[in-house]
């Protein structure tokens, strides 16, 4: 089992330039059901066995497709989203990294119009389910079928956690990169909801990093709501603050969203911390091995 | 993006804000101008940097006892205060020991205050939305009001479609104890506060302090803007008004080469691919014992130009005494990743050990590269094998 994507999944490719054709053919060698591209002005065409059409609704019509990849680029990202949801596309997949935080803002209230709909990113590596489906850029080769749900705010370090995991024997059920932005479409609280219904999952591990203070609610969501064992990492212990790490969200201010404060947050609420990055994996599986 | 006092101020005053009346000068003459153009009323010398706490800071090496605020009544005065200004670097508690060069004044008439209040909008990351913030208590410092008295802070969410609502603006004004036709100058700084927010994609927009005088004006006496970089491509009017000498050089130099890095304090660089990663490489840097001296995320295809520029922007710290570089490759392959890095080694002509931990996409291929390069390149395996190695050759061991 698993959250969100299956081998049913039936995904198309919103921004079929270089770095979405890329990643879509990446997808379709996985395994993932591809079945069109979307590129206004482009349909009709086929791109390396893609087909492509002018517009989401008329991908939707003629393949039957039940989620989407957006690669287009930050200006026309958000109208690409709301194109998306208003097809009826139920999973959306934002890749883009750059969308302006006031656009996400309309995006979202926009989305809570329409339930069902459930939107991933911006600004994330997207979506997997090992050995079934893949929408994102992440390498598939190193996720292994299993039961451990992963929920994280970053690209490369997810895939840190992954390859330890795998190494130790520990297969993933689904990872969501829900992405590195002020505002993303799913948060850790909606992401652990799905988790602890599905039957797939056992354990999670959730890969925070500093600003905000979702980490903080989704502690308080975990004690109160999550019955599977939960281990969690929280990045930039030593960031200063006012300052932007990389991602767009990844900044302590107004005295909130510093690491120290979540750590002690989700340690308060009986969630194990990892300490160090190189200990990811092994935070987890001694998790499970206390449990037993 | 961070703008200037007097440039925030040009931004509300053009969606209708009062302002006191103020001009801008990059010399004692134009100072003095500016000074005369009040009629010799009293005027207020503030130094335009983008740093906070300049009130309460000092001009580096001048001897000055004054900040870079400064209230003044005569021509005389506003002449040595200005050259002073102009000439020394200017320290707060946002600078750093060697204080940020002041190359403009904004020489504003002085208003007689009766009460400061405090006005601000953020985006609200919890609910998704802007929120406008006001506060009875202004002047001060609103993230120590808001660790101690957070009831003083009034809250009201904006739609970011509607903008401000009346209702909205006027529930503020009143709760905040405004009066008479006080009521509506609050209001109409408000609307122009929201306006400026959502039309210009601020991500900070602050009025602190918003004042009465004593003639029962209301103003913004100070004004203080960020703007979100992912939306300057759809105002250039505001990315013209970016200061390059207010930014770190190595920062800038970085963000040239699509580099994202922030500057730290200790003595072990880091190149790593991916914020999360990079943060995380420093935090177990630390976690060894060692420090970090930046963060550095070359991005999800980072070329051999880019390895190149990123060690450079990192030897040119003068405190790194070790590198390491933490690539997990995904779509970068590691052998891909490893030309570059030999290439880039080679040509920057390195002068401290470096530390390569490669991981993922073609990593044995990767390894191979290095090793049989015959240059003095450390491998390691994990993080934590790399994070000692670094923290080791950084002390001098081997």
């Amino acid at each position: 089992m698993s959250i969100l994507i299956d081998k049913n999944t039936r995904v198309i490719c919103q921004g079929m330039g270089k770095a979405g054709t890329f990643h879509a053919l990446g997808c379709r060698e996985y395994g993932t059901q591809v079945v069109g591209g979307v590129t206004p002005g482009k349909g009709g065409s086929t791109k390396e066995g893609i087909h492509l059409f002018n517009t989401v609704h008329e991908a939707v019509q003629k393949t039957g497709a039940n989620a989407t990849m957006i690669f287009v680029p930050p200006p026309g990202a958000a109208d690409a989203i709301l194109e998306a949801a208003d097809a009826g596309i139920s999973v959306i997949v934002a890749i883009t990294e750059g969308i302006p935080v006031l656009d996400m803002a309309k995006v979202k209230r926009e989305l809570a119009k329409r339930p069902g709909i459930r939107l991933i990113g911006p600004n994330c590596p997207g979506v997997i389910t090992p050995g079934q489906c893949k929408i994102g850029i992440m390498p598939g080769y190193i996720h292994k079928p299993g039961p451990i749900g992963i929920i994280s705010r970053s690209g490369t370090l997810t895939y840190e956690a992954v390859f330890q995991l795998s190494a130790l024997g520990l297969g993933q059920s689904t990872c969501i990169g829900i992405g590195g932005d002020p505002i993303i479409g799913t948060n850790q609280i909606d992401s652990l909801k799905m988790f602890q219904e599905d039957p797939g999952t056992e354990a999670i591990l959730m890969m925070g990093e500093i600003g905000g203070t979702a980490e903080e609610e989704a502690a308080e969501y975990i004690k109160k709501h999550v019955t599977k064992p939960v281990a969690a990492f929280i990045a930039g212990q030593t960031a200063p603050p006012g300052k932007r790490m990389g991602h767009a969200g990844a900044i302590i201010s107004g005295g909130t969203g510093s690491a120290a404060d979540k750590i002690k947050s989700l340690e308060a609420n009986g969630i194990a911390v990892a300490k160090s990055p190189a200990d990811l994996g092994v935070t987890v599986q001694k998790m499970l091995a206390g449990r037993k | 993006m961070k703008i200037h006092e007097y440039q925030a101020k040009e931004l509300l005053a053009a969606e209708g804000a009062a302002v006191p009346p103020g001009k801008v000068a990059t010399s004692v003459d134009q100072a003095l101008a500016a000074f005369d153009s009040f009629g010799g009323a009293p005027v207020v010398l503030k130094a335009q940097i983008h740093a906070g706490g300049r009130g309460k800071g000092s001009f580096v090496g001048s001897g000055a006892d004054f900040g870079g605020v400064k209230y003044l009544t005569s021509r005389e005065k506003v002449g040595e205060v200005a050259k002073v200004m102009l000439a020394y670097p200017l320290q707060t508690k946002q600078t750093g020991a060697d204080g940020q060069k002041v190359s403009t004044l904004l020489v504003q008439k002085a208003a007689d205050i009766a009460k400061e209040y405090y006005l601000g909008m953020v985006l609200d990351r919890a609910s998704g939305v802007p929120v406008m913030m006001a506060s009875a208590e202004g002047g001060v410092d609103i993230e120590e009001v808001a660790a101690h008295s957070p009831e003083k802070i009034l809250k009201e969410k904006i739609s970011p479609e509607l903008g401000l609502l009346p209702f909205q603006a006027r529930k503020l004004a009143f709760e905040l104890g405004f009066q008479g036709d006080q009521v509506a100058q609050a209001e109409g700084i408000m609307r122009a506060l929201s306006r400026v927010f959502l039309e210009k994609d601020c991500s900070i927009a602050e009025i602190n302090p918003l004042v009465v005088t004593k003639e029962g004006k209301v103003e913004a006496l100070d004004a203080k803007m960020v703007f979100d970089d992912n939306a300057l491509f759809r105002h250039p009017e505001i990315a013209s008004l970016r200061d390059e000498s207010e930014e770190d050089p190595a920062e800038l130099r970085a963000a040239q080469s699509g580099l994202s890095f922030v500057r730290m304090e200790g003595s072990i660089g880091c190149l790593v691919n991916g914020a999360g990663l990079a943060m995380s490489t420093m935090d177990i840097i630390k976690y060894h014992g060692g420090e970090p001296a930046n963060f550095l995320d070359v991005g999800g295809g980072a070329n051999k130009d880019q390895v190149t520029e990123a060690f450079r922007i990192i030897l040119s710290d003068k405190r790194v005494k070790a590198v390491l570089v933490n690539i997990f490759g995904g779509i970068m392959k590691c052998d891909t990743i490893a030309q570059a890095i030999l290439a880039a080694f080679k040509e920057v002509g390195f002068h401290v050990p470096l530390v390569v931990r490669l991981e993922g996409t073609n990593v044995d291929a990767g390894k191979k590269l290095l090793a049989e390069s015959g240059l003095n390149i450390a491998a390691a395996s994990g993080m934590a094998e790399a994070a000692q190695k670094v923290v080791d050759a950084a002390r001098g061991k081997k």
